[in-house]
């Protein structure tokens, strides 16, 4: 389907952590969670545009560094109570290697 | 295929174990609710400011018809059940519905206790349980002129003082001679009769109804003393009895209650109870708290996860009784073996009293203020020693320039526009309505909804009031507070495990400790990474995934995703060397902002990620370390110039000031800990608001400790004097070590001191002199492993710096 750009190695992106894509469109970060899965976020929390890619992964979640609001990875919904959606990006994964789509998933 | 699950009863309790059940497994059952009343959910503690105009039917209704269907849950509302076959595992209603179960769960609630006086089956002798009573009362109040109310307990109170304000004559009629003898004390008591008499309400005390007179409809009563009243109505509020009918019927044991276990299950194992129609432990509850409590912990079992443990309650009430704040817990009548210390001011409507045991809170009662007693309430709980602060417990906990809440303590006062929470703007209005609106309980819910008290907390206070005046009754009851969401244990016992267990890192105490998650969350990683390292110093390593960014970057991001860098100045004292360094370094990385911080040093701001290691290498070389601005950890040692320039200096303040940071610097703490070193009694270093102060004397040092300035301002106590530079660096690196072994993470040293007591504190540092020598040297054999400046093993380590940059840049 669409143009996948090459990231970098999975054991790059610190586990339960994340490493910054820079784009014309802003920085992506791309999550790598204790059970080494890849997920991509536009590195903007929808509450003020934290840097996601600085929070603490845990689980399938990472919590923003600003104002701890909760992000699922995988959808980039923000944990009830709270409202929001930061955009996510497909990701693969090949032979160890982070593979990226900037056409963002929703 | 979904199993059964059938809920007898449609009330509070019983609901909200579904709404936890929801949570965890929504899709484990297909589920069936009965209910005797046609209603949906309602919030039956608000029947009374339904009665009395306040609010309607709708503004108490907690789920909508809307709810059950979103849920896929049958509900079958005016249809009781009335018998169950245990055997074949079916509930029969009493239209003969039948409907079979997997589990079954009883909620059914109380029935109010109605006097077995001649007369009790007449017309107009109503109970005040549901919206069928609420009904009757305002017909009541249409047609007839006198109402009589037995039992001057709270439900009583309430239906008096809403039938007064429905026009109708009301007398209240009570047992004893104290009102609210549950939870006042007779003062407290007749300060409430006083002002309820003021509204218009009558009260006939020390009185036993003994017969209900009339025809068809009750017309009066007569009392054992003699004395008769006229009456059209009669409110029995003369307590409530947990409504087991039909589990005995159908064989389930029962005493007082439907009896339970701690994991909510009767002698059938298939069938759960919570709510007030249970008994647990030997106690039956009537307050939200400990029934939402059983809500959750039934739920966690129905959902098959079997891990929740429900022990019982310790429980406060805050209520709003009429109008009036109070506030009860524990034994606040005490007896010959206790103390009590009391503060009135009747003309203000304001009375506390506090009753100690062994210098211990046992109980306490509060009418009129009731700010406090969260705070008398958790010193309760914990069985703290209050001869520290003997002094002031009276005047509550409130300290000298608070701020954040207006300044306010009584939320009732406020209009809805007030702010109430200062740190995220949340006013009254906001908060009342989130409350009404989602149904709201607890604290911790009003947090999570409206992130009212959820930043620093000085507005927890008047968020609880709001709760008490909104909901009816705020009862607190957790008995140690766990951790975080992730785990059942305390701070102290995952502290304590750490040690024993010799856990030295985050998965061997997440799987020691049966963790609930995976890895954690954002609030328990840093704490047990704190706890690991500073348990095992030489074994455990640091795991940076596990610190807030902060720690991790070794500088303080900023709100648009850019860092502030503070190289250390020792004593805040600084050299031309060092201020060209960082004009140069300003200049050379396009740094928009230096600024002169608090703790008299430099913070360069506007910093890109990626350019922190180069920005540090120049630094570096000027000879400059990392100021640890971001860290829980030694932040600064604050000087005044002393004796070396002063002429009022009676020590060299500020070589022992930077003595100190040396010793200190690197280390990492429960929150963030700073030092200040005052030449002389005038100190101008302020080290009365410092985590460890020292205040130069003529004779030597005195040493000051649990100072914090910003949102809670407390000042230092006094630890002690002492004569000598040497004894004033153990001193501190004891107290510092005691405090890093023994708080809580995120706790500063003010609430650590306020909660383990300042004799505390003296017993291990001045007393205990072996033990002071002996946290001295823990604290260096730390240092050498922690003292370590992270910039220079940025620049060195290309491991470490690839983090700081993007992993691509794309056009």
């Amino acid at each position: 389907m669409s143009n996948w750009i090459e990231v970098g190695k999975v054991e790059e992106i610190p586990k339960q952590g994340a490493r910054v894509v820079e784009t014309a469109e802003g920085d992506i970060g791309i999550f790598r969670t204790l059970e080494d899965e890849i997920f991509a976020l536009r590195d903007r929390c929808p509450h003020k545009n934290g840097p996601l890619s600085q929070g603490i992964v845990h689980g399938k979640r990472v919590t923003c560094p600003l104002h701890n609001w909760n992000i699922e990875l995988e959808s980039g919904e923000v944990v009830a109570p709270d409202e929001g959606c930061a955009a996510s990006f497909p990701v693969k994964v090949e032979a160890g290697v982070v593979f990226l789509s900037l056409e963002a998933s929703k | 295929m979904k199993e059964k699950l059938v809920l007898v009863g449609n009330g509070m309790a019983g609901v909200r174990t579904l709404e936890e059940l929801l949570k965890i497994a929504p899709d484990k059952y297909d589920i069936t609710v009965f209910g005797a009343e046609p209603h949906c959910n309602y919030n039956r503690i608000m029947l009374s400011p339904v009665l009395a105009g306040e609010k309607t039917i709708d503004d108490i209704i907690l789920n909508t018809q809307e709810w059950y269907d979103e849920n896929n849950i049958t509900l079958h509302t005016g249809n009781m059940v009335v018998d169950i076959n245990r055997k074949a595992q079916q509930v029969i209603a009493a239209d003969g519905t039948t409907v079979s179960y997997d589990r079954l769960l009883l909620a059914t609630g109380s029935n109010p206790f109605i006097i077995p006086v001649p007369g009790h089956e007449k017309e107009g002798v109503i109970g005040f349980r549901d919206i069928n009573d609420v009904d009757t009362m305002l017909d009541a109040a249409k047609n007839y002129k006198k109402a009589v109310v037995i039992g001057g307990g709270l439900l009583g109170l309430e239906a008096a003082n809403g039938l007064v304000i429905n026009g109708m004559d009301v007398t209240v009629v009570h047992l004893g001679d104290t009102l609210m003898e549950m939870q006042m004390d007779s003062v407290s008591g007749e300060m409430l009769k006083s002002s309820l008499e003021e509204r218009g309400l009558k009260f006939r005390m020390n009185s036993s109804t003994t017969e209900l007179t009339g025809g068809k409809r009750v017309t009066g009563l007569t009392f054992a003393d003699g004395g008769e009243l006229e009456a059209d109505l009669v409110v029995m509020a003369a307590g409530i009895r947990p409504n087991i009918e039909l589990a005995q019927k159908v064989g389930i044991h029962c005493e007082r209650g439907i009896v339970v276990n701690d994991t909510l299950q009767t002698f059938d194992p298939k069938i759960y109870s919570v709510g007030e129609c249970v008994q647990h432990r030997g106690i039956a509850y009537g307050l939200v708290a400990p029934l939402f409590e059983q809500a959750r912990v039934c739920a966690n079992h129905l959902a098959g996860y079997g891990i929740g443990i429900y022990e019982g309650s310790t429980t406060s009430t805050k209520l709003k009784v009429t109008g009036i704040d109070l506030f009860s817990a524990g034994d606040f009548h005490g007896d010959e073996s206790t103390e009590e210390v009391v503060m009135k001011d009747a003309a203000q409507g304001i009375y506390k009293k506090v009753v100690l045991k062994d210098n211990k809170i046992i109980g306490a009662v509060m009418y009129g203020d009731t700010v406090d007693g969260a705070w008398y309430f958790q010193m309760l709980r914990d069985e703290t020693d209050i001869s520290d602060i003997r002094e002031h417990l009276m005047f509550g906990q409130a300290h000298l320039g608070d701020s954040g809440h207006g300044g306010e303590n009584a939320a009732s006062a406020l209009p809805d526009d007030a702010e109430v929470c200062g740190c995220n703007g949340v006013s009254k209005g906001t908060i009342v309505k989130a409350i009404t609106e989602k149904g709201l309980f607890t604290l911790e819910e009003v947090k999570a909804h409206t992130k009212a008290a959820a930043s620093c907390g000085s507005c927890t206070g008047l968020v609880e009031q709001i709760l008490a005046s909104t909901v009816g009754d705020y009862s607190d009851t957790p008995k140690k507070k766990p951790m975080c969401g992730c785990t059942e244990h305390s701070h102290d016992e995952v502290r304590e495990a750490i040690r024993a267990q010799e856990l030295t890192s985050i998965p061997a105490v997440m799987s020691a400790l049966e963790w609930h998650t995976p890895d954690g969350c954002a609030s328990c990683r840093p704490a047990l990474n704190y706890y690991v390292l500073s348990a095992w110093p030489q074994q455990a390593k640091d795991d940076p995934q596990s610190r807030f960014i902060n720690e991790r970057a070794h500088a303080n991001i900023q709100k648009d995703g850019t860092y502030s860098v503070i190289p250390r100045m020792w004593g805040g004292v600084t050299t031309p060397n060092e201020l060209r360094a960082i004009a140069d370094v300003a200049d050379k990385f396009n740094i928009s902002s230096v600024k002169v911080t608090g703790g008299q040093r430099v913070d360069l701001l506007g910093v890109k990620k990626e350019d922190l290691p180069a920005v540090w290498a120049d630094l570096n070389a000027a000879g400059m370390v990392s100021g640890h601005g971001y860290g829980k950890s030694l932040r600064t040692v604050k000087t005044c110039v002393g004796s070396e320039w002063c002429r009022f200096g009676t020590q060299d303040s500020t070589g022992l000031g930077i003595k100190i940071e040396k010793m200190t610097w690197g280390s990492w703490t429960p929150h963030k800990y700073k030092i200040a070193v005052s030449g002389c009694p005038r100190n101008c270093a302020e080290a009365t608001i410092k985590d460890f102060g020292v205040v130069c004397v003529d004779s030597g040092y005195e040493l000051h400790v649990g100072g914090n300035g910003g949102i809670h301002v407390v000042a230092t106590q006094l630890l002690c004097r002492v004569s000598t530079e040497e004894e004033v660096m153990e001193y501190c690196g004891a107290f510092m070590q005691v405090y890093r072994e023994e708080a809580h993470y995120l706790e500063r040293t003010a609430p650590w001191i306020e909660r383990v007591g300042l004799s505390y504190a003296k017993q291990r540092v001045v007393e205990d002199e072996a033990g002071r020598k002996a946290l001295h040297a823990r604290f260096l054999a730390s240092q050498e492993v922690f003292q370590v400046d992270p910039w220079a093993e940025a620049v060195e380590q290309d491991q470490i710096r690839k983090d700081y940059i993007p992993i691509k840049k794309l056009g």
